[in-house]
């Protein structure tokens, strides 16, 4: 049986670089469609690089990024942005920006000067905020929410582009282990339901093994394995990627792989 | 039981960024509109419409503000005419549109550099023009045309140094203050220099250019600033509704769909272009540009920097503080640039103030 997989978004021959810095070389990577694809890897391993050149807010050194068959540059702006939505690691919030308009500032793809504000408009913002649970915040500032709050308000933000790709920074940072639980969950809720695609860097492997349906693992610029996270995740694969002595037991709950640290203390090492 | 704040509304899936309503036509067609962003505009023209008719009508030769209107249109008495036409008026519609001109201009540099001191006053385009006038009318010799277009070039060419200095990946706030900074300082002593060397009555125009004055200006002097603004306020409207997501951060705003690096320059050309229009026909007045803006965002209370709002308080300021500079110690006429820093910035430092003391400064 041959494997039909589509890919709407992809990267070919990529050579990604700061200036003279060169961070991936001849990268190649696809993000097979309607999968929720979670990248993994060390600090400044390129994981935020790769993420940013794949949404066009970094070009490329070398080689080229596809989306829809076509070279991403192509385009114009604004039509990127109704296909592909980005959660870059870190924004900024004006002083005193409300929630609910920050949140509505993900429509600007959809809008036009005379179309500044129509029910879909309405509509959508108002669902990406109670979906993210930030509803009640829409009339304060973000500027006095806390870190955990703000992440949610982005992710509203990013939501309301209404794109049918996601690619998303560390989404889960600044959040308690509850509220975790509800962003993967909610990402899960729009790559089974939704039909989008998901793209999301996380740090917790166990995260990334349960919910990944596709996994790149990444180390100093290269994808080192990717795959269905039970069929590539083992000790030596952690072990080379992280430097980290771990074992690998099934997930209870879900029979994912579960990574744990061995305790370097009681070995000694 | 007494409660002191009334109970939140509740939202109930209501979107629309807060205190806007939408005006719709059909389906195609909606407008955001805030209230309290009409009615600071509002309040604004009101002011800036005032300090218009106040300034034609007071003087050595009073005018009665009845009779103000006919003599603007030309059909009053023949003094009144002669006064409100060839002298007042020209001289109030420039305060307007300079005022204008360096509003809009300097939300546009503090909005690209994410700093409130991002001003042409401090990153050194206002001392390029300068030092270029000085340096026109010092070495070259020359009328208003000339010392004027020294100006604009100096101005243009430090800010072209500045932000090359400043630029990596994009401009960076304090970067760019920090290098305008640095090169003000220099053309600084470059000026003086120049000074030193000049006879007196070269040295004293010089130094009178260096204040920003409105004084005697025509109506060659509307049309130049208002050909400006006429040209370049629409470019500059449209790209700050691009560059007022930018200040999301630039990766958000590509994200968007907003082509950061076209907006960055373009925005750039057309504020240097504008501010030295200003600076051309004023010489450099002080602090329009640093404060407007900072006042039109904190009265509208909008998140984030409001052009539209910058351009009409910069009018109004500087027409407000014009009629003081001129009636305050009459018949002695203090420089405008003094009023601007006086006014604008006690209402700057009040406004801050206020904002401190509910905790959010
Ligand atoms: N704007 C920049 N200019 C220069 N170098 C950069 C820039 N951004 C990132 N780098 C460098 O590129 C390398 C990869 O960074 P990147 O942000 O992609 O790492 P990452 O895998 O996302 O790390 P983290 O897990 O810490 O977010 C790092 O060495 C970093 O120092
Ligand atoms: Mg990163």
């Amino acid at each position: 049986m041959t494997v039909h997989r589509t890919d709407r978004l992809s990267g070919q021959e990529l050579t990604l670089a700061y200036e003279q810095r060169v961070i991936s070389r001849d990268l190649a990577v696809a993000i097979p469609d309607n999968s929720f694809t979670v990248i993994v890897g060390p600090n400044a391993c390129g994981k935020s690089t790769l993420l940013r050149a794949l949404s066009r807010t970094l070009k490329p050194a070398g080689g080229r990024v596809l989306l829809d068959g076509q070279v991403i540059s192509s385009y114009p702006a604004k039509e990127v942005a109704r296909r592909l939505g980005l959660l870059p690691q870190t924004s900024i919030a004006p002083d005193g920006i409300g929630v609910a308009d920050l949140v509505a500032r993900g429509r600007f793809p959809h809008q036009g000067f005379l179309r500044q504000w129509s029910r879909d408009d309405e509509r959508v913002v108002a669902e990406a905020m109670e979906s993210t649970g930030v509803a009640e915040l829409a009339d304060r500032s973000v500027d006095e929410l806390s870190g955990g709050q703000r992440q949610r308000v982005w992710l509203a933000m990013v939501l309301a582009q209404q794109t049918p790709l996601l690619l998303l920074d560390e989404p889960t940072t600044y959040l308690d282990i509850a509220h975790q639980m509800d962003m993967l969950d909610l990402c899960a809720q729009l790559h089974d339901r939704g039909g989008h695609t998901l793209v999301a860097v996380l740090h917790d492997l166990n995260h990334a093994c349960r919910y990944a349906s596709h996994l790149i693992v990444m180390k100093e610029g290269a994808i080192v394995a990717e795959g269905e996270p039970a069929e590539i995740v083992t000790a030596e694969l952690v072990e080379h990627v992280f430097g980290l002595p771990v074992r690998i037991i099934p997930d209870p709950e879900t029979h994912t792989p579960l990574i744990v640290p061995v305790d370097r203390r009681r070995t000694g090492s | 039981m007494s409660t002191l704040t009334p109970p939140r509304p509740r939202t109930g899936g209501r979107s629309t960024p807060r205190g806007s309503f939408v005006l719709r036509l059909g389906e195609r067609y909606s407008l955001l509109v805030r209230p309290r962003t009409l009615l600071v505009a509002l309040v604004l023209l009101v002011v800036s419409a005032a300090a218009l008719v106040v300034s034609v009508s007071v003087g050595d030769y009073e005018i009665p503000l009845a009779a103000v209107p006919a003599a603007i249109a030309g059909v009053g008495e023949r003094l009144d005419v002669f006064f409100v036409q060839g002298v007042r008026l020209p001289r109030a519609l420039t305060a307007l549109g300079v005022g204008a001109a360096l509003g809009l201009a300097g939300a546009v540099f503090q909005s690209l550099s994410r700093n409130a001191l991002g001003s042409p006053d401090i990153i050194g385009f206002t001392s390029g023009a300068a030092t270029g006038a000085v340096a026109v009318i010092l070495l070259v010799g020359g009328g208003r045309l000339m010392v004027s277009l020294g100006a604009v070039a100096g101005g243009l060419l430090t800010a072209g140094v500045v932000y090359l200095l400043a630029m990596k990946n994009g401009v960076h706030g304090y970067r760019l203050v920090l290098v305008g900074i640095g090169i003000s300082a220099m053309l600084t002593a470059v000026r003086d220099y120049l000074l030193t060397r000049a006879d007196l009555t070269d040295a004293m125009g010089a130094q009178i250019w260096m204040i920003g004055s409105l004084n005697a200006r025509g109506w060659p002097e509307v049309v130049a600033v208002g050909v400006s603004l006429a040209l370049l306020g629409p470019v500059l409207l449209y790209l700050g509704a691009r560059l007022r997501f930018m200040e999301l951060g630039d990766d958000t705003a590509r994200a968007l769909g907003v082509d950061t690096q076209a907006v960055q320059v373009g925005a750039l050309a057309a504020a240097s272009a504008l501010t030295g229009a200003a600076i051309a026909v004023s010489g450099p007045i002080g602090f329009v540009a640093l404060a407007a803006p900072q006042l039109a965002r904190r009265l509208t209370r909008t998140g984030g920097t409001t052009f539209v709002g910058a351009a009409l308080m910069g009018a109004a300021l500087l027409a407000v503080a014009d009629l003081v500079a001129l009636r305050a110690l009459a018949p002695t006429q203090l420089p405008v640039g003094v009023v601007t820093a006086v006014i604008g910035g006690s209402y700057l430092i009040w406004l801050l103030y206020t904002e401190w003391r509910r905790g959010r400064a």
